[in-house]
């Protein structure tokens, strides 16, 4: 979350910062919008709000879901009009879930995702028999012996995995 | 397989947010009042400019996980290059595709080892993917006057200065997989100059006959 200087941040804002806290995420209700990390700011433009969002993924089919319900949540706060701005660079990446997102997110029984090694010098890691994966913590009895069962999950930024020690399926937020 | 039909469905939601974003970027530089519908539902099938390994038809499930690693161990260089593009909004959309066609690239590898390297009928089933989609590679190296235009206005690179990488990258994974790198041949397709194969109009005739039954629908 981008935290807005104290010196330039209205009380308007302020209060649209607290009821944006409390918006969730339609695919991972656990996590509000700013947990996630794709607020990026909330400014005003003259008479409206203007809320700045960036899309985790290209083609997340949530993106016009999270606009509306940011609209409406600032709307019955009484805090319009307001409109939202999208905004591609820079790229949303997991290392934007806050602390806060990461605990809700253990809790809910989804693994948290490390941090994103995505720069382009990483070598492609060919996921064979031969390769060893990184460790993923189950997010209920916390072993470390766990397997990964599919790269992708009931949605595209996560992935399926089981424990080996307490045999629970669970989800793992990728790393992106 | 529910987890694969899964995987290649959020891959696909992917690709569709890329082809999007570039679509809406590309209504919005003609200035021709294009949106990204018109343009992905209304051109002529001479006006798709795509290379044509992506418009043949589906196979089997070696032949998917074949062309898809070819398809996104080059859209992963062709992004991470045009990260530096002179147009800041493609520039944008590139550097969050990127680390899309990372996981593509690296999904569909694991897959090309693991069939490659399997039983006998799945590396049977590897070697004729390989014969059918490896000589439709060769297209995506052959520069021509949109390469040349992108090289000199810094939009983005000539798409054979991705070779090496493509080849490297693609050698490995074969390695792995224990299948041979097959032998260059002098078939070059021409889907990227607007010139398809013939399956082209099946797949537009799917995709367009709503909107040329129902012009301006939505839904």
């Amino acid at each position: 979350m981008t935290a807005v200087p104290a010196e330039q941040a209205s009380a308007r804002v302020e209060r649209a910062w607290a009821v944006l806290a409390e918006v969730p995420d339609p695919e991972v209700p656990a996590l509000s919008v700013c947990d996630l990390g794709i607020v990026r700011d909330v400014r005003e433009c003259g008479d409206a709000l203007e809320v700045v969002l960036t899309p985790t993924y290209s083609g997340c089919p949530a993106t016009e879901v999270i606009e509306q319900s940011v609209l409406d949540a600032l709307a019955a706060a009484g805090l319009g009009p307001a409109r939202a701005t999208l905004q591609r660079a820079p790229a949303w990446t997991t290392d934007w879930i806050s602390a806060e997102g990461r605990r809700k997110l253990r809790e809910y029984g989804i693994a948290p995702p490390g941090a994103a090694a995505v720069g382009e010098g990483v070598p492609i890691h060919i996921v064979g028999r031969r390769a060893a994966a990184p460790v993923v913590p189950c997010p209920r009895c916390g072993s470390e012996r766990t397997e990964r069962l599919s790269a992708f999950g009931s949605t595209a930024c996560k992935s399926l995995y089981r424990c080996v020690a307490c045999r629970e399926p669970f989800e793992h937020f990728k790393p992106l | 397989m529910l987890e694969e039909d899964i995987a290649l469905a959020n891959m696909a939601l992917d690709l569709v947010g890329q082809a999007r974003a570039v679509l809406s970027h590309a209504g919005a530089m003609e200035r021709a009042g294009h949106d990204e519908d018109q343009l992905a539902f209304l051109r002529e099938e001479r006006d798709y400019r795509n290379a044509t390994l992506v418009e043949l038809p589906r196979g089997d499930f070696a032949f998917t996980v074949l062309r898809n690693a070819m398809a996104a161990t080059f859209f992963r260089l062709l992004w991470a290059r045009l990260q530096a593009s002179s147009d800041a909004e493609l520039a944008a959309i590139a550097a969050k595709a990127v680390k899309e066609a990372r996981y593509h690239q690296q999904h569909a590898a694991d897959w090309v080892v693991r069939l490659g390297d399997g039983t006998a009928e799945s590396r049977r089933r590897m070697l004729a993917a390989l014969d059918t989609a490896w000589p439709y590679a060769a297209e995506f190296f052959a520069d021509d006057g949109v390469d040349e235009a992108a090289a000199a206005s810094g939009l983005g690179p000539r798409w054979s200065e991705l070779r090496g990488d493509w080849e490297s990258q693609m050698a490995e994974v074969l390695a792995e997989a224990d299948l041979p790198v097959p032998a260059a041949s002098k078939f070059l397709s021409s889907g990227k100059r607007g010139v398809h194969s013939e399956h082209m109009g099946y797949i537009l005739a799917e995709m367009q006959h709503l909107q040329r039954a129902y012009p301006g629908g939505v839904w």
